[in-house]
Formats: C-alpha cells, structure tokens, sequence
C-alpha cells in the first residue's frame, strides 16, 4: 500500500523538554493508524504536528508527497480531543458554517443520516449530550469528504453504547477508503479499529506494528486468573510467574495443561479460574511500565 | 461553610498567582486618580468665553478676569458658535465690530462689559437655539457605545475563541487568518452601525436633540470610526488568550478613551498636554466629527482632518493586529 503521510525524524522541542524526540514512520492510505501511549508520552504533540496546528521543530511530515499545505487543510478532517463550538447557534447552523469553509463539501443531509444527528439537529451546541457533542464533532471532521481523518481520543468519557456507534462510524469511514489516524487511551478500541498502531513513550516509538503482530511477537504465554484466596491455599509451594493483582492473581504461562496440573496438585481450587489471551493492555502495561505518568 | 472556605481560597490563589490581572487591578485606579489630578491641575475654568478676530488689545475689555479670550481665525465658523451659545460674544477688532446671540443672558451680560469699555463697535445680533449640555452630550455617548462595543465585541470574544479552542478548530480547516478577521470586522461593523442607528433615532424620539449637519457625513463618520476602534480591538486580541488579561488591556485602553476624548465633557479646560493625548485617543477624532456634523452642520470637507486621522489609525491598528495575529 501507498503511504498518505510520511513522517521523517520528527522532533518537537519545547523550553527544556524534548516532547517528540526524532520519530519516522508512514501511514498507509486507506488504514487506521492507532497512536498510543502514556500521558506526556508526546501522541499529542505528534498529532497536531501532523494536523499541522504545531510547528515541527526538526524533520518533515509529507502528505501525498509533498510538505503539508493548502492541499492537506481542504482534504483533512479533524476531531480535536476538546473543540468548543461557538456558542447560541445549532447544530445545523455549525455544519452549514463548517461546510462553507471548504470549496467542496458533503451534503449535510449526508452527514446528518451517517453520525446519526437528526434528533438534535436544532439544538443549541451548548445543551448536547457528550456523545450527541462527539457525534457532531465527527461530523464536522467529515464535512469536507476528507482524504485522512484525525480522531483524537473521539470515545473519552463516552458510555458503551456510544462509544460502539463511533466505532462503527470508524469503521465505516474506512470502508470508504478513508485513512484514519486514531489516538486513544483505549487499547480495546486500538485493537478493534486499528490496522496498525505505534506505542509512544518519552517522545519516541517504542513498538510499531499490526495489534495481532505485536501481541504475536512480544507474548507467547497466556493468562490465568484466580482469585487471591484460592491461590495462597494451595497445600505445597508452586514454580510459577505470578502477578499480584490485589484481590486476585494472574499466572503467566505458556503451558496452560501443566500449570493446570500443578494446581490441581497443590489442591488449589479452580471453580473461578479464568483463561484469557494476552491483550493490548498488557503489551502497553509492559512496554510503558505501570507507574502512573502525570 | 467549609465547602465555601474551601472554594474562597481557591479562588484567592487564582487571582492571586495571575500576575498580570493583579497587576492591573492594583495599577489601575492609580493610573486614573493620577490622570485626572494632572488633566486637571491648572487653574478653574473660566466664566465666559470671548472669541477674538484681529490682533487682540492688552488692555480695557480684554483683560476682565474670569473671562476666557479665544483668539479666532475663522470668523464665519465664530459666528456659528455664537449662534450655538459656544461662545459668549465675538468681536472683530480690526473690523470695529460684535456678535451677541440675542437669546444668550451671558452674552448680554458681556455686552454690557464689553460696551462699557469700548462703546464705537458695531453690533451684529445672531440668533440660535442654545446648545444644551444634552445636544452636546449625545455624540459622545453614542461614541462611547461604539467604543465599548467594537473593543469588547471583537477583542475579548476572540481571545475567549482563542482560549476555548474554537481559533484551534478554525486554524484546521482552509480559512485564512485575513478572511477570519475580515469575517470578525465585517460583523461587529454592521451590529454597531444597526444598534447606533436605532439608538440614535430612538432616543430622537424622547429628546430632540440638535441635528444641524446630513445624515450621510454623520454615518460615514460614526462607521469610520466603529471600524478604527474595531481594528484596534483586534490588536489587542492579536495573540492573547488570557480573558482576564485582555479584560484589564481593555479596561486600560478604553477607561482613559471615555474620560479624555471628550464624552463627558469638553477638553477646553484642561491642561494642554491632555489635550494632546487625547489626539490619540481613535473615540477623540470619532466624537469631534460627530459633534462637528450633529452641532454645527459640518460637511465631509470639514470633517476630513478627522477622518483623516481615523483612517490613518486604521491602516495602523490593522497592520499591527494582522502581523500580531495567532490562531493560538
């Protein structure tokens, strides 16, 4: 696949902090790129580089070949992690205003049907609900057809219900051949809608890859849960990788027949065991460190 | 009581560690009891006014205390003024003559002096209705509204769109910074224009006002200066995004505006180097040309300097305020 943007030796540095230290890597067209990381890990300053709000420091990011410019802003859409909208005028009246902005722009009614605005589109922008808000926010992102798609944790703070009707309009933007660059603290949501994705730290890539890839490539063990209580009953000592998790434990292993053995050995009892694959979460939690970043 | 406690101090440290809003909140009274103490230092204003043609004697009439001698160039724009009861009496010197106002008790009282003094002038009578404090008063109080209007309206919601992040969503899409401050400059313009044409003849209605000049050169004056002080509110909202900040920068501009452009009351008395100041003040030449028109009837020519000087701030504000500008 062809790449849309193309980012060489990214830096961004600020006033004794060095945010996006020398970062390269290329989205390809019709994908969506998942953009993780810890808090201050630099995705944001990343991203608006790449929107072209923030000026790089050092290095380039190329769209369709060329630096970013007049071509990039009318092929664009961008949901930011917080926009304010102007305030006293409706829904409808913000789409007609953004959609006036570009030279060529989708017919709302189009908008209006794909991120689901009818009920409110008359209301005042102030009084919407977060989803009806992230919902007109992607609309707006989209007003103008755009080639590449920036969502900005678009699910934060979103309940469930609304977060799988982002999703599918994710999914759907890309089904129309659409390249989406996703930031996002949720690694659920990276593994469903992602493509491919980067973990950032301290201003630099730390893994790239597909998510089934990286999974692939950092674990080969799985996951067994029990609770607390149950574990330390066990009648003999056990040879096993344990993480303490509070009231529960989680057993690493990659022989899931023998650990299973071993337990039953030890008399432990396994009416609450759990089996899970190794997630996302746990690539990040390990990549990252589980210390809590400010 | 101890959720209140707890929020009271908060907000103490906020305003507390905002250095430049403390800073103006402490300064500024101090600027405006310093202003007005020096604007008003000299001696009491006179009684009268005597405008004078001709090389004026030192001696007899002209030297009565407590009467202001205004030396005249242009005898025809004097006249008029002692029509509007602006000035007390007129005399031509070299010409052997006086105008008095026959409907001006001050006027007659001077007449009386002035005959006493020197009885072989010639008298010419003007007659006029007088110019009440509230003819005078209403340029300026629609010029202060313009004012507050342009700066606040334009000035302060930019830097609340910069704060909020709206600037931010704007910046990703194709306009230009120029077509988001033409944009701004084009909206505020017509609202003010609307609310001051409204309230000009709204208030025509309750009080008959003087309105000696055409409509036309009053409008061309008032929008010439709503869009002076609306670019000058873009130079202010050029990159700031603290609202405080820009509140106390409005505050500082527009408090001395309102106090030395003349809406309250006529600079004549104050100190000279006020009067400079006030020059430049964009509200001083808006009210100057708006009493010109509305008072004594004045043309397009005859306001020119004014607009001149309008435009000159402008071109100024606004070559500023697009250089300044950051969409953050």
């Amino acid at each position: 696949m062809t790449a849309l943007i193309e980012v060489d030796n990214l830096v961004k540095q600020y006033q004794g902090v060095r945010a996006v230290d020398g970062i390269s890597f290329a989205i390809a067209r019709g994908t969506c790129f998942g953009l993780l990381g810890p808090n201050g890990a630099g995705k944001t300053t990343t991203v608006e580089m790449l929107e072209g709000i923030k000026e790089p420091t050092a290095g380039s990011i190329r769209y369709k070949g060329e630096p970013l410019g007049a071509q990039f802003r009318r092929e664009a859409g961008i949901m930011f992690q917080s926009t304010a909208l102007q305030e006293f005028i409706t829904v409808r009246e913000t789409l007609r205003m953004f959609s006036r902005l570009y030279d060529q722009s989708v017919p709302l009614q189009t908008l209006i049907d794909a991120c689901a605005l009818h009920s409110f589109l008359d209301r005042d922008t102030r009084k919407l609900s977060g989803g009806q808000r992230q919902r007109l926010l992607l609309a707006i992102a989209l007003v103008n057809d755009p080639e590449v798609v920036f969502l900005d944790e678009p699910t934060t703070g979103l309940d469930p219900q609304a977060r799988r009707m982002l999703w599918e309009l994710v999914r759907s933007i890309k089904a129309r051949g659409k390249t989406v660059l996703l930031t996002t603290h949720y690694m659920e949501e990276a593994y469903e809608l992602c493509d491919e994705i980067i973990i950032m730290d301290q201003g630099r890539i730390i893994t790239q890859g597909s998510p089934d890839d990286l999974l692939a490539r950092h674990f080969h063990d799985v996951v067994l849960q029990l609770p607390r209580d149950d574990y330390v009953a066990a009648s003999a000592p056990m040879d096993m990788k344990v993480l303490d998790c509070g009231d529960s434990v989680e057993i690493l292993t990659s022989e899931v027949t023998a650990t299973v053995q071993q337990l039953l050995a030890a008399d432990v009892s396994l009416d609450r065991l759990r089996i899970r694959a190794r997630t996302l979460d746990d690539l990040f939690l390990e990549l990252t460190g589980k210390e809590l970043r400010t | 009581m101890k959720r209140l406690l707890a929020v009271f101090i908060a907000r103490n440290k906020e305003f507390l560690r905002d250095r430049a809003a403390l800073g103006w909140n402490l300064l500024f009274p101090v600027f405006i009891v310093a202003g007005f103490a020096f604007a008003f230092s000299g001696e009491p204003a006179p009684l009268y006014k005597v405008g004078v043609s001709g090389v004026m004697p030192a001696n007899g009439f002209y030297t009565t205390p407590h009467v202001q001698f205004i030396a005249v160039d242009d005898l025809a724009a004097a006249v008029t003024k002692v029509e509007r009861h602006r000035l007390d009496l007129l005399v031509d010197v070299s010409g052997r003559r006086y105008w008095v106002n026959d409907e001006s008790p001050r006027g007659q009282l001077l007449e009386r002096v002035l005959l006493g003094s020197d009885g072989g002038l010639g008298k010419e009578v003007v007659s006029g209705r007088v110019i009440r404090y509230v003819d005078w008063l209403i340029p300026g109080v629609l010029g202060m509204n313009i004012m507050f209007s342009a700066l606040y309206g334009v000035g302060f919601v930019i830097v609340r769109y910069r704060k909020n992040g709206v600037l931010k969503r704007l910046k990703a899409t194709p306009l230009s910074a120029i077509e988001f401050l033409a944009a701004q400059i084009a909206s505020r313009l017509w609202l003010i224009v609307a609310v001051t044409v409204v309230v000009f003849f709204g208030t025509h209605l309750f009080v008959d006002f003087a309105m000696y000049g055409d409509y036309l050169t009053l409008f061309v004056a008032f929008a010439m200066g709503t869009i002076c002080m609306i670019s000058m509110g873009l130079v202010i909202a050029a990159r700031i995004a603290s609202e405080e900040l820009a509140e106390g920068l409005l505050n500082l501009i527009s408090w001395p505006m309102m106090f030395l452009s003349g809406v309250w009351f006529s600079l004549e008395g104050t100190h000279p180097l006020v009067q400079q100041l006030a020059q430049v003040f964009p509200l001083t030449h808006m009210i100057e040309a708006a009493r010109a028109v509305m008072l004594d009837g004045a043309t397009l020519a005859a306001i020119a300097p004014q607009l001149g000087a309008l435009l000159a701030m402008t071109a100024g504000f606004l070559a500023i305020g697009a250089w300044l500008f950051r969409w953050e």
